[in-house]
């Protein structure tokens, strides 16, 4: 901490005191190599993980409103996995402004190369991650150097077919590969030479961190309250830490500087000397990476891998969850992924039952009124919801979760006292 | 012999013969103006010049080397700057980086993957960036986004992006087309500052004679894909097959 009081410099007090500061230029760098706003951003970012379980968890078990909590090592582990999906998403849709509509195609990739490490090498999960994030970027290599030599929409489209091609040859002739329709799944008769085939029991051995088992979990009893500390969710909270950290570096780097330039105006780009391709192709490699990693997360938190992973729709909702969040800010893409999966997996468990028990107090009519009013809104039609509050979003607030924060934030601060330094709002670009 | 040695270029797009025997030399630091009516080439041969269009005969050779076949990236890590006829800049970037941007390119080449260091921390860039920006009087706006800025000032930043790499040759297009007579004055004020203070050589493709003849050391008059004549200003303006062609045409 030592060195961040000395973010002084010939520049850095007038870029500071300047409203309207796009970015981190002119300001030096304190700890880990962060300016002051990013790493109190991170600081958040490391809490709001560490703290999930409490704070997913904010009503005990037997009030009627236990249905709201999300704190269950299932879903917290899919809040952080896919928020490690958006954050590289986001380095290239958010930096380059290339709308990739086939990311999920890594994420299947990553998943199928984990198992492929847990059948053929050992359960240890650090190794599976590491094939995955490598089989992940080979292939967006591979699939960016064709795509991108196409901008806009047809690079859309290249993107969409390609994951398209890959799920359905995942589907059907790369079936010894893939499992095809069943998926892949650990067998007892699988080799895995660095570990047993299967344990002393005679059952599949379960994904781990050198003997630290994923599924592991501690429980917390206080009062009405039930806390539980699950070891994979905190192995995934880590990586999403490291990942933000990286995010971070990327967007404040040269080369962050230049996928904004990208998407500024290519023109320029050349005719400065720059030439756009590789850093295009880079950041779609480093973004393929990401959902590689994302996948092998998914397979180690449960070992096996499907061709649905890779179909369109996975495709659009890691499109969803950045814009939702906010493309090209930090924060936004973590914060989208979390409100997508926390209403896919809460509010679409809300059944015609449990809004009877909500409306019991009204008069019969007027109860079922109401219901038959909501009801398309929730459960199966969780959709209809997401889908009217992302048009809510795209036309109301272009910059996601992040500007309505912004927007809040400056509303409060404006009345308090004006015109403060704007940093802490700016965690956007 | 100059620095940009245009021999024998043509160029043909279907049936329209754009450029014929088109033969230039810019000299080192000189201004040299390519005028010429509607039609006449201008645009043509300036995008053979940077690496947009390859002619379909002839050279052009820049430094000792030839332009052609190269990107205009590449074009322009061998020193040739442009300014655009709109100015094309970073648009959703800070004025400062779109001067760092140049900058950057100027030192680490077409691509480099520095994705785990620091803008805030390259100080000598950065000191290097403000310096620019005070010299064309835009230090106050540096972190405004470039997008807002007034069209001057654009022109004024997309020069400031172009000179920040010590080119040794900058192009520029037309640089007062669409503006209006104070703000066209204002640019001539600023390249003729650029000439006297930088030492650097211009080509300047100019529709507006006023710019021309008030920034000129030598004109080429370019008709119907070809060059007419090559003199120093005073000689142009009394020139009769000048006159015949494109004064005469405007009067």
């Amino acid at each position: 901490m030592s060195d961040q009081s000395q973010t002084t410099g010939t520049i850095a007090p007038k870029a500071a005191s300047r409203p309207g500061a796009s970015g981190a230029a002119g300001r030096s760098r304190g700890t880990l190599g962060l300016a002051g706003k990013d790493f109190r951003l991170l600081l958040l970012v490391v809490a709001l993980t560490m703290l999930a379980p409490f704070i997913l968890n904010p009503f005990p078990q037997t009030s009627g409103l236990a249905q709201f909590n999300a704190g269950y090592p299932d879903l917290m582990q899919r809040f952080v996995i896919y928020g490690i999906f958006a954050i590289g998403f986001n380095i290239l849709f958010g930096l380059t402004g290339y709308l990739s509509f086939g990311h999920a195609a890594f994420l299947g990739v990553g998943s199928y190369a984990a198992v492929w490490m847990f059948k053929l090498v050992g359960m240890n999960v650090l190794p599976a991650i590491l094939l995955s994030v490598l089989c992940a970027g080979l292939f967006a290599l591979l699939i960016g150097y064709i795509t991108l030599r196409r901008s806009g929409i047809y690079f859309s489209i290249l993107t969409l077919a390609f994951a398209q091609m890959c799920f359905a040859l995942a589907y059907s002739v790369l079936t010894p590969l893939t499992g095809g329709e069943t998926g892949l799944q650990l067998a007892l008769d699988d080799p895995r030479i660095l570990g047993t085939s299967q344990t002393a029991s005679g059952n599949i051995p379960v994904p781990s961190l050198f003997g630290l088992e994923m599924r592991e979990s501690v429980d917390l009893f206080v009062g009405g309250w039930a806390f539980t500390f699950n070891a994979g969710y905190y192995f995934c909270a880590i990586v999403l830490l490291l990942s933000f950290y990286t995010a971070i570096r990327i967007f404040r780097s040269p080369f962050g500087m230049m996928l904004r330039a990208i998407k500024s105006n290519q023109q320029r780009m050349r005719y400065t000397g720059l030439n756009p391709k590789p850093y295009a192709l880079a950041a779609f490699v480093i973004s393929g990476m990401y959902a590689g990693l994302a996948g092998g997360l998914m397979a180690s938190m449960d070992p096996l891998a499907g061709a649905e992973r890779m179909f369109w729709t996975a495709s659009g909702e890691v499109v969803l969850m950045t814009i939702l969040g906010g493309a090209g800010t930090l924060i936004g893409p973590v914060l989208g992924a979390g409100l997508i999966k926390y209403m896919e997996n809460i509010l679409s468990k809300i059944n015609s039952d449990i809004l009877h028990g909500w409306f019991a107090f009204m008069p019969d009519g007027l109860e079922d009124f109401v219901i038959t009013v909501i009801y398309p809104f929730i459960g199966k039609g969780w959709h209809l919801t997401l889908g009217l509050m992302f048009m809510a979003v795209v036309i109301f607030l272009p910059g996601g979760l992040v500007e309505a924060g912004q927007r809040i934030s400056r509303a409060v601060r404006g009345k308090k006292g004006h015109d403060t330094t704007d940093s802490k709002s700016e965690h956007a670009e | 012999m100059g620095i940009l040695e245009v021999k024998d270029v043509g160029k043909r797009f279907g049936g329209l013969q754009a450029l014929s025997d088109v033969n230039l030399s810019v000299r080192e630091n000189t201004c040299h103006a390519i005028i010429g009516p509607n039609g006449a080439g201008k645009s043509t041969l300036l995008n053979c010049l940077v690496g947009k269009l390859i002619p379909d005969t002839g050279s052009v050779m820049f430094d000792g080397q030839s332009v052609l076949g190269r990107s205009p990236h590449e074009i322009n890590q061998m020193g040739i700057s442009r300014v655009f006829q709109t100015p094309e800049i970073f648009g959703d970037l800070s004025v400062m980086e779109n001067i760092l941007i140049s900058l950057f390119a100027k030192r680490d080449g077409a691509f480099r993957m520095h994705a785990f260091e620091s803008v805030a921390d390259e100080r000598g860039l950065q000191e290097e960036a403000e310096r620019m920006l005070d010299e064309v009087n835009m230090l106050d706006k540096r972190q405004m986004h470039a997008a807002s800025l007034s069209r001057g000032d654009k022109r004024r930043l997309e020069m400031a992006m172009c000179l920040v790499q010590k080119p040794k040759l900058l192009l520029l297009d037309e640089p007062t087309a669409g503006m209006a007579r104070a703000d066209t004055n204002n640019t001539i004020e600023l390249l003729k500052e650029i000439k006297e203070k930088r030492n650097i050589t211009i080509a300047i493709i100019e529709h507006d004679m006023h710019v021309v003849f008030s920034l000129a050391d030598r004109i080429t008059v370019l008709a119907q894909g070809t060059p007419l004549v090559e003199d120093v200003p005073q000689k142009i303006k009394g020139h009769p097959k000048v006159k015949e062609a494109y004064l005469g045409e405007a009067a």
